[in-house]
């Protein structure tokens, strides 16, 4: 049971962070994903502080304010003249070390030592059982998971054209009349939302592992976004189960196996896409080359 | 004359009054007023860094104005966005975002789309027809960074067909495109204006302004000149507009010549 | 306030004392350069890049060295960076993307390594998860000379090579264009940058290193329009921040040093965003309102104009 639990809270985690990766992706917001995941640290310690649990909507809410705060703080820097990728290094610096220091300083009250922050507990989840009148209802992360993903798709699916038009070109949308502004921080904040969930499973900087690379993997192997997103998930969840896997015959840190496979994943669609591999380039390149 | 002006100005498809831009500490445009008048070709003309494309998105609201207002049909533009459709410059998107040419194409009904609408069979078959017209229908499923520059531009045209708009703003849509594509486009605006649709263009070559628009409007920061093709390309008038840089108006000039001894 | 002052009478707590401190000046002085040539988050990839290559350092000596773990972090912090260059070079996927998937799959290669470390039979293992987070007082005596004699070839040679790094930064074609080695040069910077983030992760740690490197520079930008004087108070920015962030440190038991570091460095960032005159909030809100100003003067000059012209063309046509 400890099997399947592990491996549903890393499906849910990859499939959560899959579908937002794909849009951070292409719209080259990698690394304010990044930012984003660290960013959320002192969120979650002040919820933590304030409730004393570590399973509470506040938890979410404290954490999607200071997601949006990072964002906003470094769109606000980049508009002042900071170059974009020197405005997310200090924003989520400060924002990540703030947390930490939180955490040193409450140790004891929040149940949380730095080792957390940096793996997660995913082998662990299965001990935080959410139970109603006696009766097991399964992990309370699985829970939070469901959720967020279930959060995700009713938004992606019902914003979709919206989205896609924000990513593509945010010109004509705004043109169009869709509120541009709106929809980057429903994203943002959706992306704030999968790292706290992510959080307690695989650790506040691993999540950026699985936002990117398995989003990166499914950019490389499609050329529809629909189906980039299907695929991203997907590889995402392959991820998780060959990183499960390594980690039992290796007996190491689980959520590291995670992000290592989505790497591996990766380097491999890099060297082998049918259609943007590099082999494949190489092939084609040959040929036109003998032809002329 | 002025009577008449104004009345013009009542229904005109675009109207802009007092347009004022600044990037930072330095104002691009400076208090920009004209009125367009319906079915008229107007190509936009001024040196690098004159605000042209900035004029454009200050109009569409993409960038902040200092000040000034824009009216679409009489109203403001906000209320009429329908009415407006827009080219933006082909670098202005990642062309290997994972869509093909239809897609990109059906993107243009998005803004009658409302919130929840999503694009189906109706919208498929005005995205095909607008392709069909810029000569892309064999296109519709091409992978769009598989497209030449001249093509994705075509593809951004068919697009601003789709959103069936009655007035347009296209930004450069000639620059860097092929023969056949230049012709393409010309053959579009001229369809346009047959149907009574206003185009607006920012455009770079001097040397085909007279062939291909109504109406010229000069633009240094400031509104140089605004009339008809023929009054206003005059070379005191590019002079005026371009500063002393104006080397390489030769082939410009000989129009010009050519003018002045017809009148 | 007296534990303040006990500790800096105490002969290591000085050593370490000044050693982060050099540390600071020597990462601010890198900072501005790599601000310079748009490449402030490489700082953040090379040192969550060198986890790994600290880790495979130690498993295969067995010895927390660290001038091993510099050798082990560089080889790593290299192939980070050629890394990235391949996948943007090579495929769709953009360079922040690129970034993204080294920094965390070479973190991820790292934790997995920390946790073998941890899990297996390596003697010698206590301490390594302190380079995670940072914490200064852990430093034995050879570290901090390590530190600090690294961090002083790293001014001297940006002290050395001040005109040739100001110039591969502003203008690498032109560069290029005298005869200036821009290649090497790049590469000799990364691997300051390297050498910066690896000897700083013992004292401030691998998740925040970075800051160390960014925001000192981005303060600096804020007061002056001269790269020398920008060097110049970006490196005293960060030896301020490395001062006090040891020092604040060392007052309690279990306050990593990193994070305050880090806090230290971003509130001397929030002081010249409010006052730095050149491109600061205050300074900025002044400028604006002299161009709005200077906006209406025009156009009440140009109606001026206008009205003039107008009364002429009247004036004309009446003749």
């Amino acid at each position: 049971m400890t099997v399947f639990w592990i491996l549903l809270t890393g499906s849910l985690v990859a499939s959560c962070c899959g579908i937002l990766g794909a849009f951070l992706v292409l719209r080259k917001m990698a690394m304010i994903g990044d930012a984003i995941s660290h960013s959320v640290m002192p969120g979650i310690v002040i919820a933590f502080l304030l409730s004393g649990s570590r399973d509470s909507m506040l938890m979410l809410f404290a954490a999607m304010i200071c997601g949006l705060l990072a964002v906003f703080l470094i769109q606000t820097f980049q508009q002042s003249g900071i170059q974009s990728d020197a405005s997310i290094g200090v924003v989520f610096t400060a924002l990540f070390a703030l947390g930490v220091l939180l955490v040193s300083l409450f140790a004891r009250q929040v149940h949380l030592d730095q080792d957390a922050i940096l793996y997660g507990e995913i082998a662990y989840v299965h001990w935080n059982v959410w139970e109603v009148n006696g009766v097991d209802l399964g992990p309370k992360a699985v829970w939070l998971l469901g959720v967020t993903l279930v959060v995700i798709v009713a938004v992606i699916g019902l914003f979709y054209k919206q989205f896609k038009l924000c990513a593509f070109d945010p010109a004509l949308a705004a043109a169009c009349g869709i509120p541009v502004a709106l929809f980057h921080y429903l994203l943002m904040g959706l992306v704030s939302m999968a790292t706290v969930s992510s959080f307690e499973s695989v650790g506040a900087i691993l999540v950026v592992g699985l936002l990117i690379i398995p989003a990166a993997t499914a950019y490389l192997l499609t050329d529809r976004l629909g189906r980039m997103i299907v695929l991203s998930a997907l590889m995402g969840i392959a991820s998780t189960f060959l990183g499960y896997g390594a980690a039992v015959v290796l007996d190491a840190s689980i959520a590291g196996c995670i992000v290592c496979a989505a790497g591996l994943l990766f380097i491999l669609a890099f060297l082998f896409s049918p259609s943007h591999g590099y082999i494949a380039k190489k092939l084609r390149m040959r040929k036109l080359i003998e032809t002329q | 004359m002025e009577l008449k002006q104004r009345s013009i100005e009542a229904k005109a498809p675009l109207t802009i009054q007092g347009l004022s831009a600044a990037y930072q500490k330095k104002p691009v445009l400076r208090n920009v007023s004209f009125s367009v008048e319906e079915g008229e070709l107007v190509g936009v003309i001024g040196p690098n860094g004159a605000g042209k494309s900035t004029m454009m998105k200050a109009a569409l609201g993409l960038i902040p104005r200092l000040s000034g207002e824009v009216l679409v049909y009489g109203k403001p533009y906000k209320q009429q966005r329908k009415l407006v459709g827009y080219v933006p410059q082909r670098e202005s998107v990642d062309w290997d975002f994972p869509t093909n040419a239809l897609d990109v194409v059906t993107m243009g009904r998005y803004g009658h789309l409302g919130w929840f609408g999503r694009p189906g069979a109706k919208e498929r078959a005005i995205a095909l027809e607008s392709l069909a017209k810029v000569g892309m229908a064999d296109f519709a499923g091409r992978q769009i960074s598989q497209l030449s520059g001249g093509q994705q531009q075509r593809v951004f045209l068919a697009r601003a067909l789709a959103q069936d708009a009655s007035l347009y703003f296209m930004d450069e849509p000639f620059a860097g495109v092929d023969a056949a594509t230049e012709k393409a486009i010309i053959t579009l605006l001229q369809e346009l204006k047959r149907q009574g649709k206003t185009v607006i263009v920012v455009h770079h070559d001097l040397a085909t302004v007279q062939e291909y628009f109504d109406s010229v409007l000069l633009l240094n920061v400031e509104l140089q000149a605004y009339g008809p093709t023929d009054e206003v390309f005059t070379q005191e008038l590019l002079q005026q507009t371009y500063g002393g840089r104006l080397a390489f108006l030769d082939r410009s000039r000989n129009h010009s010549d050519m003018l002045a001894t017809k009148g | 306030m007296q534990s303040l002052w006990t500790l800096l009478n105490d002969p290591n707590m000085q050593w370490i004392f000044i050693s982060c401190t050099l540390l600071g000046l020597s990462s601010g002085i890198i900072g501005c350069f790599s601000y310079l040539r748009k490449q402030s988050l490489m700082g953040d990839t090379l040192a969550h890049a060198a986890l790994p290559g600290i880790c495979i350092a130690f498993m295969l000596t067995g010895t927390k060295s660290l001038l091993l773990f510099l050798i082990g972090a560089a080889a790593a912090g290299i192939i980070a960076t050629f890394g990235i260059g391949f996948v943007t070079r090579h495929s769709r996927i953009k360079h922040d993307a690129a970034m993204g998937i080294v920094l965390s799959g070479f973190f991820g290669l790292g934790i997995v390594l920390l946790t073998i470390i941890q899990h297996g039979s390596y003697g010698n293992q206590a301490g390594l998860d302190k380079f995670l987070f940072g914490q200064a007082a852990a430093m034995i005596g050879s570290d901090v000379l390590t530190m600090s004699i690294v961090s002083v070839i790293l001014i001297a040679v940006c002290f050395l090579l001040f005109k040739q790094f100001k110039l591969i930064s502003f203008d690498p074609g032109f560069a290029r264009g005298i005869g200036y080695p821009v290649a090497f040069l790049e590469q000799l910077l990364m691997l300051l940058m390297v050498v910066a983030v690896v000897v700083g992760i013992q004292a401030v740690g691998v998740v925040l290193v970075a800051a160390l490197l960014i925001t000192p520079a981005v303060s600096a930008r804020y007061w002056t329009h001269r790269l020398g004087a920008m060097v110049v108070l970006s490196g005293l920015f960060g030896a301020i921040s490395g001062a006090a962030g040891t020092l604040i440190s060392s007052t309690a038991a279990n306050l990593p040093t990193g994070p305050l570091t880090v806090l230290a460095a971003t509130a001397l960032f929030f002081l010249s965003i409010l006052f730095g005159p050149q491109k600061g909030l205050l300074a900025k809100q002044f400028i604006r309102l002299r161009v709005k100003r200077k906006l209406e003067l025009d156009q009440s000059q140009l109606h001026a104009k206008a009205r003039v012209a107008a009364a002429e063309t009247e004036k004309g046509a009446a003749l």
